[in-house]
C-alpha cells in the first residue's frame, strides 16, 4: 500500500486586486505519496507557484488568501496550522527550491553560513561547529567541495548557485520538496547535471517531490505522476503514461502540439490559438472552451467536473470519454 | 547559390580589467538568401555578440562582413543608414526591448519616422498593414506594452522590425521568454513571413528543438568558436563534435519511452578571457587527449557542408 504524504482537497486561493478578485487556484485536488515525484505542468499564470506557496503557508496575505479547502500533510491540515507550527515544518519537513538561484541566495552571506542557518534553526541545541560540519556535508552531497564554504554567491556560476539552493533545501532531510522551475534559468547541459543530481538525491533520501515546470521534457525524465493545470484548475491528472501516451484533455494535446521536437522530422507546429483567460474574469463553463476546437455549447454552460476516465486517470472534459481506443 | 550575407574570420574581443575577452573568435559562414542559419550555444558562448557585430551595433575587432555582395565591414554613414533599414533585429525580452511610455503604434512608427521620405498618411497606412501582418488586432493600437501579454509584445517587436521591409533579420532568442503555446504561434508566424517575403534569418537560441524547427543550417558555438556547422537535418542525424553530442543528449525529450544515452559533461564553461591555446572544449571533453590541450583544432569539412573543429573527429566517428 502506497503511503500518502500530501493530500490537497478543494484548495481555492484568491488575490484581491482593487475591486475585483483574481481566482488564482480553483478547487484543486492533488495527492502525493511518499517517495513519489508529481509534475505540476502549466503555463505562466496558471497558478502553479501559488499552489506551492499555499503548501508552504507563504501566500502573501494581503492580497492573497486561501479561501477554502484543505492541505493535509502527514496528518496535519496546513491551512489551519498556526504560524508556529508552520515555522517548524518549513525548511525541516517541507522545503522549496526556487526558480531563480541568482535571487534566492543572500548576496552578502557566505554560502556555507546560509546552509548552516537552516540546520541551526531546526536543530535546537546543536552546536555551531556541529551545524557547520553538517553544512559542509550537505555541500559535498550536491557536488560542491566543502572548501568553498566561505565563498559568496557571486563567486559561483548559475548551475553551482542552484546546487547551493538545493543544498539549503535538503539540509534538514525534508520529507517533501517543492521544486519551482528548478532548472528553467539554466543551460541545457547544466540542467542535465542538476536534474541528474536531484534524481539521485531523491532516491537516496526517499524525498517526495512536487516539481513545478512548464517543460514536458523535464517532467518525462523526472516524474511518475503528472497534473496539468490550466487557469487555476487541474484539467488532467494521472500516471506519466496516461498523460504522455493516452492524452485525454484538448489542452494537454495542445501543449504537445506546440512543442518542436528534436527527435522527429520537421512538421508544422499546431499551437493552441488565443490566450489564457483573465483570472479576474473566468468563463463560467470549461475554462479552456474559448480556445478549444472541440468546444460545444454544453461546455460553456456549466463547470466541467474532473472525471476518472480510467483507473487513476482523471480528465476535466466533456468529450474525454468519447475518444475511442485509448485503452485498447 | 550566392549568399546574402558572408562573414569571414570575424573576431570581436572586449577589453576587460582581467584581459581580452574573446567573445567571437574567428568565425566564418555564409547564408543564402531566404534561408535561416540557427546559432546555438550556451549562455556566454558569444552568439548574441555575433548577431550584434553583424548588425554593426558593435564594431568588429577584425574580419570582414559582406552583405548583398558588397563589403560592409566598415560602412560609411550613408551606407550604414541603408544597412540599418535592410538589417533588423528582434530581441529576446519583449518586456525590456519596448519603451514602456510608447503605445503600440508609436513604437512601430518610430523607425519609419527616422528614415524619412514618407508622409504621415503613408506611415499610418504602413503601421496598420504591418500590425495586421503580425496578427495584432487594431484595438491594441493605442495600448501600452504593460497592458499586453508576452506573446503580443513580441509581435510588436516583430512588427517594428518588419516595418522597415528588411531582407535580413537577426532574431536573438525571440521566443525564449514565451510560454510554449505562444512560442509555437510566434514560430509559425516567423516561418510564414519568411516564405512570403523571402526573408533571411539568423536565429540565435539555446533551445535545440526550436532551432531544429526553424533552421536550414545550424552553427554550434562554444566559447566564441564555431565548433560545428551543418544542415539542420544532418546535425541532428549525425552530430560529430563531442560538444554537439553532449548538447543534443542533454535536451529533455517529452516522451516517456525515449531511451537516453546521455553524455554527461563535467564542469562548466571556462573563462573566455585570455583563453589558453588548445581546444576550448578540452577541459570538459570526455575524449580529450594531450594534443587537444596544446593545439587549437581547425575547421575541417568532413562531408559536403558539414564542418567540424575537433582533432579527434575522424578517430571517434571512424
Amino acid at each position: 500500500m502506497e503511503k500518502e504524504l500530501l493530500k490537497i482537497s478543494d484548495l481555492t486561493i484568491q488575490y484581491s486586486v482593487e475591486n475585483s478578485v483574481c481566482q488564482a487556484v480553483n478547487h484543486v485536488d492533488l495527492k502525493l505519496n511518499r517517495g513519489e515525484t508529481l509534475g505540476l505542468v502549466g503555463e505562466t499564470g496558471a497558478g502553479k507557484t501559488t499552489i506551492a506557496l499555499g503548501i508552504m503557508g507563504l501566500v502573501p496575505d494581503p492580497p492573497g488568501r486561501i479561501v477554502g479547502g484543505t492541505i493535509t500533510f502527514d496528518g496535519l491540515d496546513l491551512v489551519k496550522a498556526t504560524k508556529k507550527e508552520l515555522r517548524e515544518i518549513r525548511g525541516k519537513k517541507i522545503s522549496m527550491i526556487f526558480q531563480d538561484p541568482m535571487t534566492a541566495l543572500n548576496p552578502i552571506d557566505k554560502v556555507g553560513d546560509q546552509i548552516r542557518e537552516v540546520i541551526e534553526l531546526h536543530n535546537k541545541g546543536m552546536s555551531k561547529a556541529e551545524a557547520a560540519k553538517k553544512a559542509c556535508d550537505t555541500l559535498e552531497l550536491v557536488g560542491i567541495p566543502a572548501e568553498r564554504y566561505d565563498e559568496y554567491p557571486h563567486q559561483f556560476s548559475g548551475g553551482m548557485k542552484q546546487r547551493i539552493v538545493i543544498a539549503i533545501a535538503l539540509a534538514c532531510n525534508p520529507e517533501l520538496l517543492l521544486a519551482d522551475e528548478p532548472t528553467t534559468a539554466l543551460d541545457v547541459t547544466i540542467q542535465a547535471q542538476v536534474l541528474e543530481l536531484m534524481n539521485g538525491l531523491k532516491r537516496k533520501l526517499n524525498t517526495s517531490m512536487l516539481l513545478i515546470t512548464h517543460d514536458l521534457g523535464v517532467v518525462a525524465e523526472m516524474c511518475e505522476k503528472v497534473a496539468i493545470i490550466y487557469a487555476g484548475e487541474i484539467v488532467e491528472y494521472g500516471e506519466a503514461e496516461h498523460i504522455y501516451d493516452r492524452t485525454a484533455h484538448p489542452y494537454t494535446e495542445g501543449l504537445f502540439g506546440s512543442l518542436p521536437s528534436v527527435a522527429d522530422e520537421r512538421t508544422r507546429l499546431t499551437p493552441i490559438g488565443g490566450l489564457m483567460p483573465d483570472p479576474m474574469n473566468l468563463p463560467k463553463g470549461c475554462k479552456f472552451a474559448p480556445r478549444c476546437k472541440k468546444a460545444a455549447e454544453a461546455c460553456k454552460e456549466q463547470p466541467v467536473p474532473l472525471v476518472e476516465i480510467a483507473p487513476g486517470h482523471f480528465c476535466r472534459c466533456l468529450f474525454a470519454e468519447e475518444k475511442e481506443g485509448r485503452y485498447e | 547559390m550566392s549568399n546574402l550575407l558572408e562573414v569571414q574570420n570575424l573576431k570581436k574581443y572586449f577589453e576587460t580589467p582581467r584581459g581580452l575577452l574573446h567573445a567571437v573568435d574567428d568565425v566564418s559562414f555564409g547564408i543564402p538568401k531566404g534561408k535561416t542559419l540557427g546559432v546555438v550555444g550556451e549562455s556566454g558562448c558569444g552568439k548574441s555578440t555575433l548577431g550584434r557585430v553583424i548588425l554593426h551595433l558593435l564594431d568588429s575587432t577584425s574580419g570582414s562582413i559582406s552583405f548583398e555582395g558588397e563589403d560592409v565591414t566598415n560602412p560609411g554613414k550613408t551606407k550604414l543608414s541603408e544597412l540599418r533599414r535592410k538589417m533588423q533585429i528582434i530581441f529576446q525580452d519583449p518586456y525590456a526591448s519596448l519603451n514602456p511610455r510608447m503605445t503600440v503604434t508609436q513604437t512601430i512608427r518610430e523607425p519609419l519616422k527616422q528614415t524619412g521620405g514618407l508622409s504621415s498618411g503613408q506611415i499610418y497606412d504602413k503601421v496598420d498593414a504591418v500590425m495586421e501582418t503580425v496578427g495584432l488586432a487594431s484595438r491594441f493600437a493605442e495600448s501600452y506594452p504593460h497592458e499586453l501579454d508576452g506573446g503580443r509584445r513580441q509581435r510588436i517587436g516583430i512588427a517594428r522590425a518588419l516595418a522597415m521591409e528588411p531582407n535580413f533579420i537577426v532574431c536573438d532568442e525571440p521566443v525564449s521568454a514565451l510560454d510554449v503555446s505562444i512560442q509555437a504561434q510566434i514560430l509559425n508566424l516567423m516561418l510564414d513571413l519568411q516564405q512570403e517575403r523571402e526573408l533571411t534569418y539568423i536565429f540565435i537560441t539555446h533551445d535545440l528543438s526550436v532551432v531544429k524547427y526553424i533552421s536550414d543550417d545550424i552553427m554550434v558555438m562554444y566559447l566564441g568558436k564555431m565548433v560545428e556547422k551543418c544542415s539542420s537535418k544532418g546535425l541532428f542525424a549525425e552530430p560529430l563534435h563531442p560538444y554537439t553530442k553532449a548538447l543534443l543528449s542533454a535536451v529533455p525529450v517529452p516522451d516517456i519511452h525515449h531511451k537516453k544515452k546521455r553524455v554527461l559533461m563535467t564542469g562548466e564553461l571556462t573563462s573566455p578571457i585570455n583563453p589558453k591555446p588548445g581546444c576550448r572544449f578540452a577541459a570538459r571533453c570526455p575524449h580529450a587527449k594531450e594534443l587537444c590541450l596544446k593545439e587549437s583544432p581547425v575547421l575541417e569539412e568532413i562531408s559536403p557542408g558539414h564542418v567540424v573543429s575537433c582533432h579527434l573527429v575522424r578517430e571517434m566517428n571512424h
